[in-house]
C-alpha cells in the first residue's frame, strides 16, 4: 500500500472493495479509470481491470473506453486537482453528455502527492507551501460543478461515513448515466482535520444535513432545525412548532431541475450531505448505439466492396 | 513557352487543339464557389479519361472582406493525357472572378497564357480593394498574356431572366457560367456536372435548376466568342486496366481506417476535435455509421486522444486525427500509449506553423514533432503518405502496424495533399491482406507485459476476459509482469525495450523505394507529398542526359534498412521538403552523410522547377562559388556547423547500417 498511515483512502478503499462483489457485476467486466494524484492509486488496490492515466485525463479516457464497451462497468477515481484543476473540461464534459461513467472525486482540498500545495477546493486564507499567507483563490464547490454540468447523478458523503458511502456507491452503480460522488476525504499529512466538524461525531449532526428523497430537510441532533426556501436561497427555520411542516422545504432528488439541488450544494451550515440529483435521462453511449442501429437499418450496405467500389462514381478501365 | 500558348499566338489553328495536358486554375472570392467550380471541372476530366492532379488553395478559414487580395480562393487542375503526378508548375488558363483574384494569381501564369476574366467584376471599388490603381483590362498590363473578358455576371442575369430566384442568389451561380465557358473550351461534356446538380438539389428547386441553366448559358455563350483558336481537347490517358474513382488525401485516410477495421474485425473509434485541415476525416467518418464506425468529437485535442487511448484499451481499433497545434496537445497522451503499448493510430494532416501558423496552408515541419515531440524516450512509428490514394494504404499500413505490433503509429499527411484529388485505381479485394490480432483468454500466469519473441509485442489484455483482470499505466513496468517499477537497471532495460519495439519494424517494412539511376552524381530524398514534384523532376532532368534519381521515404521511423546503402551510390544527395531541413538532420546524425537541403516554407508545394533548378545548381557548383543565396521560389541551406564542409561537394563521409548517434530511431 502506497497511502500515508491514516489516510482516508484507505478507508474508501475498504467500502468499495465491500461494496462492489455484492453488485452482482462479473469481476471482469469492472474496469477503474484514474488520473494522477494520491487518490488515482486507487486501481492498484481492486481486482478488476485497472488504468492509472495521466494528470485529469481520466474522465476522458473512461469516455472513449466507455463508448468502445457500453457493456462494461467503467468507473473513474480522480481528485480535486486532477479533476477539477488539470482535468476539469473533461470532467465538464463527461458530465453534461451523460457518459455512463461512475466517478468518484476524493477532495482533500490540497494537493497530497506534490506534497502540499493549495487546489481548487482549498479554502480562501489556507496557509499552504505554495500559499504561506494565505489562497487568495476562491474554491470551487464540486457538487455545484457537476449539476451546473447537469450530471445526472450527484451524491456528497464523508470518507468516514462508511453506511451512507456504501448506499450511495450501490445507487451510483445502478444508476444509468453519469454518477458523481464528492468524497471527503482527510489528509492527514498535509491538510490535517479539514472536514472534521463535519465527521466528528459530536458535531456532526449539527453542521451536515442529510438529503432524503421526500423527506422534509431537518437536521440537528434534536432535529430541531430545517431548511426552508427564502426568496431565490435556503435559510435555517426551527424544525418544530406551528407550520413547521409546510415551512420545511421537502428533497426531491428526482426534481427535472436541478435549481434546488444546487442551493443545497451551496450550504456551508450546515454542508448537506447524500444524494442531491438523481434523474433519468438518455445516455451518451446509448444515443451511440442507437444511430448505429438505424444505420444499420437503413439496409445500407458494410462491407469492403461497398465501402471502396459503390461509395462514388467509380469507372473502369479496359 | 508552352505549346498552349505557343499556338495561341500563331492564331491560326484549327477550331479545337489537341494538347497533350493542360493546367487551369480558378481563381476568385472564396464566396464565388470557387472549390465548387474546381472540383466539377475536375470530376468531368476524369469521367473523359485524363489523368488529374489537383491543388486546392483556400484563404484563411474566417472569410475575408469580399474583394480582398486576401479572399482569394483558388483550385489549380492539371488535365493530362499522360501519367501525371503533381498538379503543374504554372497554369496555362487562369479564369479569374474579380480584380483581386488576377492580381493574386497573374504571376503564376506562363507567359502567353489565356485569362478569362469577369469583366463585370473590375469595378473602382473592387479594382481598389486589390490595389489596382488603374484598370488592367484597359492598358497594356495583360498584354503578354490572351485576355478574354467576359461579363459573366451580366450575362449570367440575363440567362437566368425566368429563374424566380432573389438577384443575390442568381448571381451566386456565375461559378457556373464560368464552368460552362471553360466545359466549352476544353470541349468537355456538360453531363457529369448536370448530373451532380440533380442529385444535389430537388428537382423543384429552383436553384438546382439555376445552376443548371447558368452552366448551359456558359457554354453557349463560348460558342459565340469568335476566338476558335482558344478552343483545347485534352486526350484520355492511357491507365491501367481497373476500376477507378476519384479520390482526395482525407477521403482515402478515412477509406483506409474502415478498411482496415474490416480487415482486423475489430471496430473502429474515431476521437477528434475539428482542426483544420483534419477535420474531413471527421466529416467523412461521421456518415459511416454502417460499418460500426464510433466518432467520438471531444472536448478538446486531449480528450480526442484520451478517448481514443481508451477504446484501444477495450479492444478497438482506435485512431485520432489532427494537424501540428494538436499534435503538439496530444504529446502527454503518446507518452502513455507508448508505455501502456496499446495499439494507436495518429493522424496528422500537417499545416503551416508554428503556432496557428497559417491553417490551411501546407507544410511538412511536423516531422521531428512526429518522432521525437514527447518527454522521455517515447519511441513511436512515423508513417508519411505520398500521394492522396497513396494516403488510403498508408492508413492500412498505420493500422496493421499498430494492431500487430501494440504500439501507437504516427501518420503524416499535409494539407496539400488532403484536399488534392487524383483518380486512384481500387485495390482487388482479394489484394488486401486481413489483419491479424489475437488477444490472450483467461488462464494462469497471465503476464501483462509478457513479449512475443518476434516483435516484443505484448499481449492485448481487454476487459471483460475473466482471470485477466490487471492494472496498467503511466508509471514504469516491470518487463513482464507489468509492476509498477522503479528498479534502475529495469528502466533502463525498459526503454531499450521500447526503442527495439520501434526499430525492429524496419524488418518488417519494405526498402525504401529508389526511382531513376540506381547509382551516379545526384540522390533527392523526398518524403510525403512532394513525391510527385521530386520524380517528375526526376525525369526531366534524367532526360537532359543527368544521372539523377529519386529515393523516397514512406517510413520515417524507423527508416527502411537500405537508406544508408541508397546514399551511399550517389556523389550528391538533395533532401527535399517543405520545412528548414528535418530529415535533412536525421539523416546527417544518423548516416554522417553530407547532404544538401532543398527547402521551401511557403505554404506551397514544390514546383517541379524549383527541384530541377536546385538539381543543376548542385551539379554546376563548384567549391569556390559557395554562399548562402536564396532564391525566388525555393532556398538551399547549404548547412551549417558539422559537416557542411563535406556538404559543399556533398561528399560522403561515413556510412553505417546504424549510427549510434541517434538512438531509437
Ligand atoms: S498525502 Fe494525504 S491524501 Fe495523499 S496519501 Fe498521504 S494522507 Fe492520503
Amino acid at each position: 500500500m502506497r497511502w500515508c498511515p491514516g489516510c482516508d483512502d484507505y478507508a474508501i478503499l475498504a467500502q468499495v472493495q465491500k461494496t462492489m462483489p455484492a453488485l452482482g457485476i462479473p469481476r471482469e467486466n469492472i474496469v477503474i479509470v484514474s488520473g494522477i494524484g494520491c487518490s488515482s492509486r486507487f486501481p492498484y488496490y481492486m481486482a478488476t481491470y485497472g488504468f492509472h492515466t495521466i494528470h485529469g485525463r481520466a474522465p476522458a479516457i473512461a469516455t472513449g473506453l466507455k463508448i468502445a464497451r457500453p457493456e462494461l462497468s467503467v468507473w473513474v477515481v480522480t481528485g480535486d486537482g486532477d479533476g477539477l484543476s488539470i482535468g476539469g473540461n473533461h470532467l465538464l464534459h463527461a458530465m453534461r453528455r451523460n457518459v455512463g461513467l461512475k466517478i468518484l472525486l476524493f477532495n482533500n482540498r490540497v494537493y497530497g502527492l506534490t506534497k502540499g500545495q493549495f487546489s481548487p477546493t482549498s479554502e480562501v486564507g489556507k496557509k499552504t507551501k505554495s500559499s504561506p499567507m494565505g489562497s487568495i483563490e476562491r474554491p470551487v464547490n464540486p457538487v455545484s460543478f457537476a449539476l451546473a454540468a447537469e450530471a445526472t447523478f450527484v451524491a456528497r458523503v464523508a470518507a468516514v461515513d462508511q453506511d451512507l458511502l456504501g448506499k450511495i456507491l450501490r445507487r451510483a452503480a445502478v444508476h444509468r448515466g453519469v454518477a458523481f460522488v464528492e468524497i471527503l476525504q482527510n489528509c492527514p499529512i498535509f491538510n490535517d482535520g479539514t472536514f472534521d466538524s463535519l465527521t466528528d461525531r459530536r458535531t456532526k449532526t449539527d453542521r451536515t444535513v442529510l438529503l432524503e428523497h421526500g423527506a422534509p430537510l431537518i437536521y440537528g441532533r434534536q432535529r430541531d432545525r430545517g431548511l426552508a426556501l427564502d426568496g431565490l436561497d435556503l435559510r435555517v427555520t426551527t424544525a418544530t412548532g406551528d407550520g413547521a411542516t409546510s415551512r420545511l422545504l421537502v428533497h426531491d432528488e428526482q426534481a427535472p431541475s436541478a435549481t434546488l439541488a444546487f442551493l443545497l450544494s451551496r450550504l456551508e451550515d450546515p454542508v448537506a450531505v447524500g444524494v442531491f440529483r438523481a434523474v433519468e435521462s438518455p445516455t451518451f453511449e446509448d444515443g451511440v448505439l442507437r444511430q448505429e442501429r438505424s444505420a444499420a437499418r437503413e439496409g445500407k450496405q458494410a462491407d469492403l466492396e461497398t465501402l471502396l467500389y459503390r461509395g462514388a462514381d467509380t469507372w473502369k478501365v479496359e | 513557352m508552352s505549346a498552349i500558348a505557343a499556338r495561341a499566338e500563331a492564331g491560326n489553328t484549327p477550331e479545337i487543339d489537341e494538347v497533350d495536358q493542360v493546367v487551369v486554375r480558378f481563381a476568385g472570392d472564396s464566396g464565388d464557389g470557387i472549390q465548387l467550380a474546381g472540383t466539377q471541372f475536375s470530376t468531368t476530366a476524369v469521367v473523359v479519361g485524363n489523368d488529374i492532379a489537383t491543388f486546392p488553395d483556400y484563404p484563411a478559414e474566417i472569410r475575408a472582406p469580399a474583394g480582398s487580395l486576401p479572399g482569394v480562393s483558388g483550385y489549380q487542375i492539371h488535365l493530362s493525357s499522360h501519367d501525371i503526378r503533381t498538379p503543374g508548375d504554372s497554369p496555362n488558363v487562369l479564369v479569374a472572378m474579380n480584380p483581386a483574384a488576377l492580381k493574386t494569381n497573374l504571376p503564376a501564369l506562363e507567359r502567353g497564357g489565356i485569362v478569362i476574366v469577369n469583366s463585370d467584376a473590375f469595378t473602382p471599388l473592387n479594382l481598389q480593394k486589390a490595389g489596382y490603381a488603374d484598370n488592367p483590362l484597359s492598358g497594356e498590363a495583360l498584354s503578354s498574356y490572351r485576355v478574354i473578358a467576359v461579363p459573366i455576371s451580366t450575362l449570367n442575369f440575363k440567362g437566368l431572366e425566368r429563374v424566380e430566384l432573389p438577384k443575390k442568389q442568381l448571381d451566386r451561380c456565375k461559378n457556373f457560367f464560368a464552368l460552362g465557358l471553360v466545359y466549352w473550351m476544353f470541349d468537355r461534356p456538360l453531363e457529369p456536372t448536370l448530373r451532380w446538380i440533380q442529385a444535389k438539389f430537388r428537382n423543384d428547386d429552383p436553384v438546382g435548376e439555376a445552376n443548371a441553366q447558368a452552366l448551359r448559358e456558359g457554354y453557349h455563350y463560348g460558342e459565340t466568342i469568335e476566338a476558335p483558336s482558344m478552343r483545347m481537347r485534352v486526350g484520355a490517358a492511357t491507365f491501367p486496366p481497373g476500376v477507378y474513382r476519384n479520390i482526395t488525401g482525407n477521403g482515402a485516410l478515412a477509406l483506409g481506417l474502415v478498411a482496415a477495421s474490416a480487415l482486423s474485425g475489430k471496430p473502429l473509434f474515431y476521437g477528434t476535435y475539428p482542426i483544420t485541415p483534419a477535420s474531413d476525416i471527421l466529416h467523412d467518418l461521421s456518415r459511416r455509421k454502417e460499418y460500426g464506425v464510433r466518432v467520438f468529437q471531444a472536448e478538446d485535442e486531449i480528450a480526442a486522444i484520451g478517448a481514443a487511448i481508451g477504446a484501444a484499451y477495450g479492444g478497438a481499433l482506435a485512431v485520432t486525427g489532427t494537424s501540428g497545434p494538436g499534435l503538439a496537445l496530444k504529446s502527454e497522451a503518446i507518452g502513455l500509449a507508448v508505455m501502456t503499448e496499446l495499439p494507436l493510430v495518429i493522424l496528422d494532416v500537417q499545416r503551416a506553423g508554428p503556432s496557428t501558423g497559417m491553417p490551411t496552408k501546407t507544410e511538412q515541419s511536423d516531422l521531428l514533432q512526429a518522432i521525437y515531440g514527447r518527454n522521455g524516450e517515447s519511441p513511436v512509428a512515423v508513417l508519411a503518405a505520398a500521394t492522396p490514394s497513396d494516403c488510403f494504404d498508408t492508413a492500412l499500413e498505420a493500422c496493421r502496424l499498430a494492431l500487430e505490433l501494440m504500439t501507437p503509429v504516427i501518420l503524416l499527411s499535409d494539407a496539400y495533399l488532403g484536399n488534392a484529388a487524383e483518380p486512384w485505381k481500387l485495390p482487388e479485394l482479394s489484394s488486401l491482406r486481413p489483419i491479424t490480432i489475437s488477444h490472450p483468454r483467461a488462464g494462469n500466469g497471465f503476464l501483462p507485459y509478457a513479449r512475443d519473441p518476434e516483435t516484443m509485442a505484448r499481449p492485448w489484455a481487454i476487459p471483460g476476459t475473466p482471470q485477466l483482470e490487471h492494472r496498467i499505466g503511466g508509471l514504469e513496468k516491470a518487463d513482464g509482469s507489468g509492476q509498477v517499477s522503479y528498479d534502475p537497471h529495469n528502466h533502463e532495460h525498459m526503454v531499450a525495450v521500447r526503442a527495439e519495439r520501434i526499430a525492429r519494424i524496419s524488418q518488417r517494412i519494405a526498402p525504401a523505394f529508389v526511382y531513376g539511376a540506381a547509382a551516379g552524381d545526384v540522390l533527392i530524398v523526398s518524403w510525403g507529398g512532394t513525391k510527385g514534384a521530386v520524380f517528375t523532376a526526376v525525369d526531366q532532368l534524367r532526360k537532359q542526359g543527368l544521372s539523377v534519381a529519386a529515393m523516397h521515404l514512406r517510413h520515417l521511423n524507423p527508416l527502411p534498412g537500405n537508406v544508408g546503402e541508397v546514399l551511399g551510390r550517389f556523389r550528391h544527395v538533395l533532401v527535399a521538403e517543405l520545412n528548414r531541413g528535418q530529415l535533412l538532420m536525421l539523416l546527417r546524425a544518423r548516416y554522417l552523410v553530407g547532404a544538401t537541403g532543398l527547402n521551401k516554407v511557403q505554404g506551397l508545394p514544390f514546383r517541379v522547377s524549383e527541384i530541377v533548378d536546385a538539381v543543376r545548381e548542385l551539379l554546376g557548383r563548384g567549391r569556390r562559388h559557395l554562399r548562402k543565396e536564396e532564391k525566388h521560389g525555393a532556398h538551399e541551406d547549404r548547412g551549417t556547423g558539422a559537416g557542411s564542409d563535406s556538404a559543399l561537394d556533398a561528399r560522403r563521409l561515413r556510412f553505417g547500417p546504424r549510427s549510434a548517434l541517434v538512438p531509437g530511431m
